[in-house]
Formats: structure tokens, sequence, C-alpha cells
């Protein structure tokens, strides 16, 4: 790691911790009296203006740990702070965008945009003013009076990010935003978020299962791991500082550190099995005359 | 290549949807028709116009069997045989009858003096459903909003509905008119009991069916649960209560007639009870196939409606059908569009 990058951490390392999750843990009652355990005994602090990305296989319990985070979901042991107050139920200081279309379809887009702040009582024109704003960030100002469903899916998304971010959120939780669009407005969504998020003083935890994109947009990445024999509920295996400058540019992801970051993360998250012996195949699916021989 | 539209998943063609749309129609029509006009098509009756020496009378319809035997009979003995045509029972008009009786329903004035006309009973019948429907909806929908949205209230008060709901509307009757009288309010109160309960159970299971992301979504951005039922839960369920509204309205239609023969008869049912008492199947016909397109327009006509209430539902209504609106609509929307120019041409409005 360069010293340029360590000099980064450093004052990463300075800044004053937003969010603050200790000892959490969450089990639920399911089915037949058993107790589900969901998370198990994980804590870390998100500093301002971070970029976290938390990445595990599925059943890992990602998706209830930024619902906890968002105060969707109750947790059953320890507490999520933010600013060293507890978290309990949602509020517009923890901004949320999902992996589903959530924009209010009977709203125009400028309307969705405006929601947040007409909660908070902002007048009207103020509202729709700030709500511009936001709009022209995320490159949409021409939409501002089209329906939801007129946008395409990734354009939704950029939406529903300038609709969070317009509430004026202290931390913005994103829950596999970007898992339901094709790879290329994926790529593009990405890089906006990483420009939105220059632009723009808020902290950033973005749940994903893609190891690439884990890497290439956060500062660091939080390993969960699903539970096993000594954990009941998905836990916290490892964090990982990611050893890549900022800004970010797709070349990156071809440099040595990089690729090892990867490899690591590859190893903790899908564990290498002992090559099976090759068998010969249980279902016979060749007719007659096309054996393989 | 589309798969055809008789098959299962198919996909219908605009033009065959529009085509079987009138055949919906014109088939029982023609089925009517050759039931009706086709004499070896049924006919199991014949209508005596010569009664011979048989103990026929002339304008007797006797079934066709004892109506051979008798001509059977005659030639044995001797004497003149009964002579007729073979009709289909006089509950079955012809569809010219009834098409005669649609129009002399409305140009003929009642047998008795005082009763009311055609139209008259119509009217009033409307009246009675849309008083009926609307006070079912005051309460229904708030309070199957309320019980979808809150799930302590939907344990608290749908389990008795549930149970009220099974209780058929007619049973209540008796009840009705003792409480209220003999007028117009029993009949109304048929109509709230038969629909009132179905809607809070209908209304609050749409309300349920509401995606739970979206609240969640306006949870993150700071709604309070004040503004969760009036911002998210109202705007978020109304295409499908509008739907639901269609389909209950369908429902008042099928309580009105049991209503109707409630303290005074009244309205278009009785109606239909009296012709039937006269035996003039012909205006039965009539009165029945009436409610029937008061129905089916109003249910188009809401409909159609509906796709312009709601733009965000992604039907694009066509060009013609969006200037027939605005027309329509212009009486309801002058008011604001006069507070619009009011506030425009308010010369405090630019200071503020």
């Amino acid at each position: 790691m360069n010293d340029a990058i360590q000099e980064r951490f450093e004052r990463i390392a300075a800044r004053p911790v937003v969010l603050d999750v200790r000892q959490l843990g969450m089990s639920f009652p399911g089915v037949g009296g058993v107790v589900a355990h969901a998370l198990h005994d994980v804590s870390f602090q998100v500093r301002r203006r971070e970029f976290i990305t938390v990445v595990g296989a599925s059943g890992c319990g990602k998706s209830t740990l930024v619902r906890i985070l968002a105060g969707l979901t109750g947790h059953t042991a320890g507490e999520v702070l933010l600013d060293g107050k507890p978290v309990n139920g949602p509020g517009p200081d923890r901004g949320m965008v999902f992996q589903g279309y959530t924009l209010f379809p009977w709203l125009s887009v400028l309307k969705n945009v405006m929601f947040g702040l007409e909660m908070q009582e902002r007048g009207h024109d103020q509202a729709r003013s700030e709500a511009l704003q936001w709009l022209e960030l995320v490159g949409l100002g021409n939409k501002a009076e089209v329906w939801p469903h007129q946008l395409s899916g990734g354009q939704r998304q950029r939406v529903a990010i300038a609709r969070a971010l317009a509430a004026g959120p202290r931390i913005l939780l994103m829950d596999e935003p970007f898992g339901a669009l094709d790879p290329q407005t994926r790529a593009n969504l990405q890089e906006h978020l990483l420009q939105i998020w220059q632009q723009v003083d808020i902290t950033i935890v973005f749940i994903t299962h893609d190891i690439d994109e884990a890497l290439w947009l956060a500062d660091r990445v939080l390993v969960l791991q699903p539970p096993d024999a000594e954990h009941r509920g998905g836990w916290l295996r490892e964090m990982v500082d990611v050893p890549l400058p900022v800004p970010r540019t797709r070349e990156m992801v071809n440099s040595p550190a990089y690729r090892a970051a990867r490899e690591h993360l590859e190893h903790l998250i899908h564990p290498p099995r002992a090559a099976a012996a090759e068998r010969l195949p249980v279902f016979k699916m060749t007719k007659a005359g096309d054996e393989v021989l | 290549m589309a798969r055809s539209a008789w098959r299962v998943a198919g996909s219908l063609p605009p033009r065959l949807a529009g085509a079987l749309w009138f055949g919906a129609f014109l088939l029982p029509v023609v089925a009517w028709s050759a039931l009706s006009y086709v004499p070896w098509l049924w006919h199991p009756q014949v209508l005596i116009d010569h009664a011979g020496d048989s103990v026929y009378a002339v304008d007797m319809r006797v079934e066709s069997s004892a109506f051979a035997d008798a001509v059977v009979q005659a030639q044995r003995s001797g004497t003149a045989a009964p002579r007729g045509d073979r009709v289909n029972p006089v509950f079955l008009p012809a569809p010219h009858e009834v098409a005669r009786a649609l129009w002399t329903g409305f140009t003929t004035p009642p047998l008795r003096r005082g009763d009311p006309w055609l139209h008259e009973s119509i009217g009033h019948s409307i009246s009675v459903i849309l008083w009926g429907f609307v006070i079912s909806a005051l309460i229904g929908v708030p309070l199957g909003i309320l019980c979808g949205a809150i799930p302590a209230l939907s344990r608290l008060i749908e389990p008795f509905v549930d149970f009220i709901r099974y209780m058929p509307a007619p049973a209540f009757g008796a009840l009705c008119v003792a409480v209220l009288g003999i007028n117009d309010a029993p009949k109304i109160a048929i109509i709230v009991v038969g629909t009132l309960f179905q809607m809070v159970l209908v209304v609050a299971n749409t309300t349920r069916n509401l995606d739970r992301a979206l609240i969640e979504a306006a949870q993150t951005l700071g709604a309070s649960d004040k503004r969760l039922l009036t911002r998210v839960v109202v705007p978020g369920i109304l295409p499908n209560l509008y739907t639901d509204m269609r389909v209950l309205l369908g429902w008042a239609w099928t309580y009105l007639i049991v209503a109707e023969l409630i303290g005074a008869s009244s309205g278009i049912s009785w109606y239909i009870n009296q012709q039937g008492k006269y035996r003039a199947y012909d205006n039965v016909f009539a009165g029945i196939i009436i409610i029937g397109l008061i129905g089916l327009i109003t249910d188009q006509v809401l409909g159609w409606i509906g796709r312009f209430v709601f733009p965000w539902s992604g039907q694009q209504p066509s060009r013609p059908s969006q200037i027939a609106f605005a027309i329509v609509s212009f009486p309801l929307r002058l008011p604001y569009i006069m507070l619009m120019l009011a506030r425009k041409y308010d010369p405090k409005a630019g200071q503020q």
C-alpha cells in the first residue's frame, strides 16, 4: 500500500464516528418455536464521509443488517448509535435506497424527490427548488415532470438516490440498489454514485453481493459470513481496507493491489473446495448414435 | 409467432378483442332469436287458433304431446280437430317483442292511476342504490383502509365483520322496516347491510396488498403515521380501490331487488314483479335488460373515467377519448381553473 493511500486512511481515521454499531445481534422466532438467528455480535464504526460496502454470501444477514440500521427491523442484542444517539425506528436522518423500485408511482419524478422535504414542513416553493437541484445532480433535471413508470430501471434508481439525499440524511443506506440492473447500466450507476459522493458530503453504507462492486466503490469492505458452529447468526469476518486511490477509475481493477484484495475477498466468501473426481453422468441425456466416448 | 388467443396464455390481438366483445352480446341474442324464430327448435306448446270440437278454447296454450293426442282422437272419432301453431311458453317472448316492450314500457301510462311510470321507477331505483352505496362507502372505505393499514384494528374489527357478512342481507329486512318505517330508508338500509361488510373486508385486503416497500421508503423519508396514511396508503391503493368500488356497485344492484320488495314496493324490481303478475313477460324481460344495461353502462363509463383519473397506472387513453373526457369533465374542473386563473392574475400573489 503506497503512502498516499496510507495517508488517506489516516485522515479518515481522524474523522468523527457517524455510525457506531456495537455487538449487534438479531434473532427472531421462526417456525415451530425454533429461534432463527440473523446476526451475531456485529461491531463496526463508520466515520464521516466514509464509503463502506458490505459483502457476503446469501444468508449472511446483509439485508437484515441494513434494515436494522434503517430502523425498519428491530434488533435483539447490542445497539446502533447514530452521532452517539441510539437508533430506534426509521427516520429521515438515515436515507435508504432499496433494491426494488420504490418510487411512488402516483407522484411525478419531481414530487417524489419533494416528498422527504415536504415531510419536514419545507414550503412548497423551497421544496420544489431544492428537489430540482437534486434531480440536476443525478442528471435527470429534464425528467422532473414525467411519471416513474416512464423511466428506465437505472433512471428510477437515480431518482431514488436523489429522493433519499433530498431529505438531508446523515448517512445513506443502500441495499443492493443496482442488483436488478443490467451490467452496463450498473457500471454507469457505480461511476455516477462515486461522482455524487465526491460532490455531496455524505456517508454511505452499501450492501452488495458483487465483490467487484464492493471493492471498486468502497474505502472499506465489511465481509459478513453465514452462521456456523461458533456463530449463531451472520457474523463479521473481516474489514478490508481497499488499497486504491480516490477518485477511482476503471483501469484500477487491473492493478496488482486490486487483484490481491479481490482474491482475498473471493477466498473469504467462497472458500475453495476440493475438486470432485470426474464421474460418469448419472442422467443419460444422449440418444443412440451421439454418445460421447 | 404469437400464440393463438384460444390457447392457454395466448395473445389477444386488439381487433379480435373488439370483435369478441360484440360477440359476447351477439351470441346470446342469436341463440335467443334462433329459439324464438326457427319453428322446429324447441317450441314445446301449441297456441290454439281453431278449437274445433275439442275441449280447447282459442288462445289456449297446450303442450305439444297433449295437442297431438287430441288431434289423433278427433280423427278417430270423426269430429273436427283443433288447429294451432307451435309456440314457445309465454315466459319466453321473442326478441322483437322484448324490443317493442323496451319502447312501449316508457310510452305506456301505468295500468293503475298514481302508479309510477317506468322511467320514474328506474329513477327511484337509481337514487336508492346511490344513497345506499354512498352511505356504505362513507363508512366502509375509511374503516377498510384503517383495518388494512393497522394490524391491531384489523384483528379487532375484521372477525366480527366477517361474521356479519355471512348473514344474508334480506334477513335484516323485517328489522329494517321495524326500525326505519316503510319508505326508502329500509331499502337503503338493506343495500348498506348488503355491501358495507363486504366493502370493509375487500378494502382492507386491497390496502394490505399495497407494496410494503413503498411504506418503508416513506418511513425512511420521515413520514409520520398520519402522513403514511394520507400521503402513501390512500394514493397508493386508489386505482385498486376504484376497481373494488366498481365490483361492489354491481353487488348493490343484487340487493336492490330484495330491498324494493320491502315496505312500500317501488322501483324497477317492483315494475318487474308487477308485470310478472300481469303475465306480461316481454315487459319483465325489458325490465331485466334495463337493469343489465344500467349496470353495464355505469361500469364501462367508470372504467373509462378511471383511465383519466389515474394517469400514472400507464394506460394512455386515445386522443379522441382524451378530448371527450376534457369536454365532459369541464364543468367539474371549472372551479379549479377559475381558482388558478384568479391566483395567476391576483396582484397581491406576486408580492408574497
